[in-house]
């Protein structure tokens, strides 16, 4: 008997050195777990960050763990408004991202917070060290860090 | 722990792609190259095991790519380990096997690292990067660690008033040594205009200030006293290893105080919030163990030769001032000085560092070891075949390896002994 030959492709690339074309995709089921109650917030137009009620250490980023007693954190409503700790433009990035180029990328601080929030800003021409941003939530879901994102916060439509 | 010495080293030309080579094979001509170097007195009989690092198993396309290194070289059935911790994945495997001998389990021990990112474009070999930082939170934004490097970078300015000028004459020193190296991926001397014009690619990282994919290997073999003076006629000591971590996600670290070294005082940082996301805590905690293994109490002076983490010139500079090359925000007015020029007061990147000879992640912190080596053993111009980037009087040499934003970092330093 005879295997079947197989005609997908192309497959190489190059004869010498051989090359051959390799695609392996893989579809993962990724919990957030201890984390998910920061996502479902997002869903309601929250931001929740992480406090630690022994040090009372306040995270802008969720840590359900105290990152310097090791004792279990508490949720608490962030402010919806803060300030850009730092900034930059990108005109390049990861494949998944190129169509998206050029993006803002910022860092918020928030009042009384200890520690930042990493985040897209949108339609801010040129960011500023200081400048006051606020928070937008996507209306569709994509159920990830993404559906928050920051806008200028004197801006008309920034207000809420 | 008792003294281990570095024996020799070998590196295969880092380059864009290898595709004439598959991993094994660039490891066994670094392999054979340090080998060589040793005239035939040290054999693979002698290796009593290896330590084998490469970062991504996605841009290798195989696991357990360590175990096929130690089998096609010729080290089976020998204990062999791998070692991964992103950028730092070289220093660290040096580390593991510097620790392997002190411990007095091996007496030779090869270190092995390699990296074959050419098997995808560049914009997918930054996916598999981004990776290495936290995909809940900071990956999905943009999934781009140049973003992050550029965002400390813009922070770092703020604070210290750092330029983009400062940042290009970092790329300019450091292309500028590696037209001498033959190692090196770019060997070709660049002006600040050039590097200024060159694409933007996450402001103010430019596409000549931000280090390119790499293929590449490279070697150290390390050794107790008594078998480096058995098989080796100019063995270097290591002084001293220190590392340190910071947290992954760069939005957590902390705003405190500056852990001081011993030249250095509270006063000259009362107003600055530490480490904030402008500077390297672990480079400054790899720095402070490291030191005070190798008895060093001002960097400056007692140690000669610098390779440094350059993987975007805007962290060479952070790192100048993590090592204590000079105070937490003189960096701009170090390189503006001149001081890590090669004949500068502080030579760093003789090399030409990752910018110019390329950065094949697994490799780079072995590669910065070989450089480092052959610093001290002033063997620069029988290796390069130029003797411009060997430092004058060098005593001792240190190497930085780097990981994440920061996340893991280990200083390694080498000492004529």
């Amino acid at each position: 008997m005879k295997l079947p030959e197989k005609s997908e492709g192309p497959w190489v690339t190059n004869f010498d050195p051989l090359t051959r074309q390799w695609t392996y995709s893989v579809t993962y089921n990724v919990s957030y777990a201890e984390d998910s109650p920061f996502f479902h917030a997002l869903a309601r137009g929250k931001l929740l960050g992480s406090c630690c009620p022994r040090c009372r250490y306040r995270y802008a980023t969720p840590r359900t763990m105290c990152m310097s007693c090791g004792g279990p954190t508490e949720w608490f409503e962030l402010p919806l408004e803060g300030r850009v700790h730092s900034w930059t433009i990108c005109h390049f990035s990861g494949e998944p991202y190129l169509a998206e180029c050029p993006f803002a990328l910022g860092l918020i601080e928030f009042e009384g917070v200890d520690t930042l929030f990493m985040t897209r800003l949108a339609g801010i021409e040129q960011p500023r060290i200081g400048m006051p941003v606020r928070a937008q939530f996507r209306r569709k879901q994509t159920w990830s860090v993404n559906d928050v994102y920051f806008v200028d916060a004197t801006a008309e439509e920034a207000r809420p | 722990m008792r003294p281990v010495y570095m024996l020799s080293g070998g590196i295969t030309k880092f380059a864009k792609a290898h595709p004439d080579k598959d991993f094994r094979l660039m490891v066994k001509e670094a392999f054979d190259a340090a080998l060589g170097d040793l005239d035939g007195r040290l054999t693979t009989r002698d290796i009593d095991g290896s330590v084998i690092s490469y970062f991504s198993d996605h841009f290798t396309g195989q696991l357990k790519a360590g175990a096929m290194v130690q089998d096609f070289v010729g080290l089976c059935p020998k204990p062999n380990i791998r070692i991964e911790g992103g950028g730092a994945t070289g220093g660290l495997c040096f580390q593991a096997a510097v620790q392997a001998v002190a411990s007095g389990r091996f007496e030779v021990c090869a270190a092995m690292g390699f990296e074959t990112m050419s098997t995808v474009e560049t914009w997918k070999g930054n996916d598999f990067i981004a990776l290495a930082s936290d995909t809940h939170f900071d990956y999905p934004l943009g999934g781009f660690y140049t973003g992050y490097y550029a965002m400390m970078a813009v922070r770092h300015m703020h604070e210290f008033g750092t330029t983009e000028e400062q940042m290009a004459r970092v790329a300019v020193k450091n292309y500028g040594n590696a037209a001498h190296n033959p190692f090196a991926q770019h060997r070709r001397a660049v002006t600040v205009e050039e590097v200024m014009k060159s694409a933007m690619i996450a402001y103010p990282c430019r596409r000549m200030t931000t280090c390119v994919m790499s293929d590449g290997a490279a070697v150290c073999l390390l050794a107790s006293e008594e078998a480096a003076r058995k098989f080796c006629d100019h063995p270097i000591r290591v002084a001293g290893i220190g590392s340190g971590s910071d947290t992954m996600r760069m939005a957590d670290r902390p705003h405190g105080r500056v852990p001081l070294l011993a030249h250095e005082s509270e006063g000259d940082y009362r107003d600055l919030k530490y480490p904030g996301v402008h500077s390297f805590r672990a480079g400054r905690m790899a720095a402070m163990e490291a030191y005070g293994q190798a008895g060093i109490a001002d960097p400056r002076r007692e140690i000669q030769a610098w390779e440094l983490h350059d993987a975007y010139a805007s962290a060479e500079l952070q790192q100048y001032e993590d090592v204590g090359l000079c105070k937490y925000g003189e960096s701009g007015r170090f390189i503006d000085d001149g001081h890590p020029t090669i004949r500068g007061s502080n030579p760093v990147n003789p090399s030409g560092g990752l910018l110019a000879c390329g950065h094949p992640v697994g490799a780079t912190g072995l590669m910065q070891l070989v450089f480092c080596f052959w610093q001290c053993q002033e063997t620069i111009a029988r290796h390069f075949g130029d003797p411009f980037c060997q430092v004058k009087d060098v005593r001792r040499a240190a190497a930085y390896s780097h990981a994440g934003t920061g996340t893991y970092v280990t200083i390694s330093i080498l000492e004529k002994p």
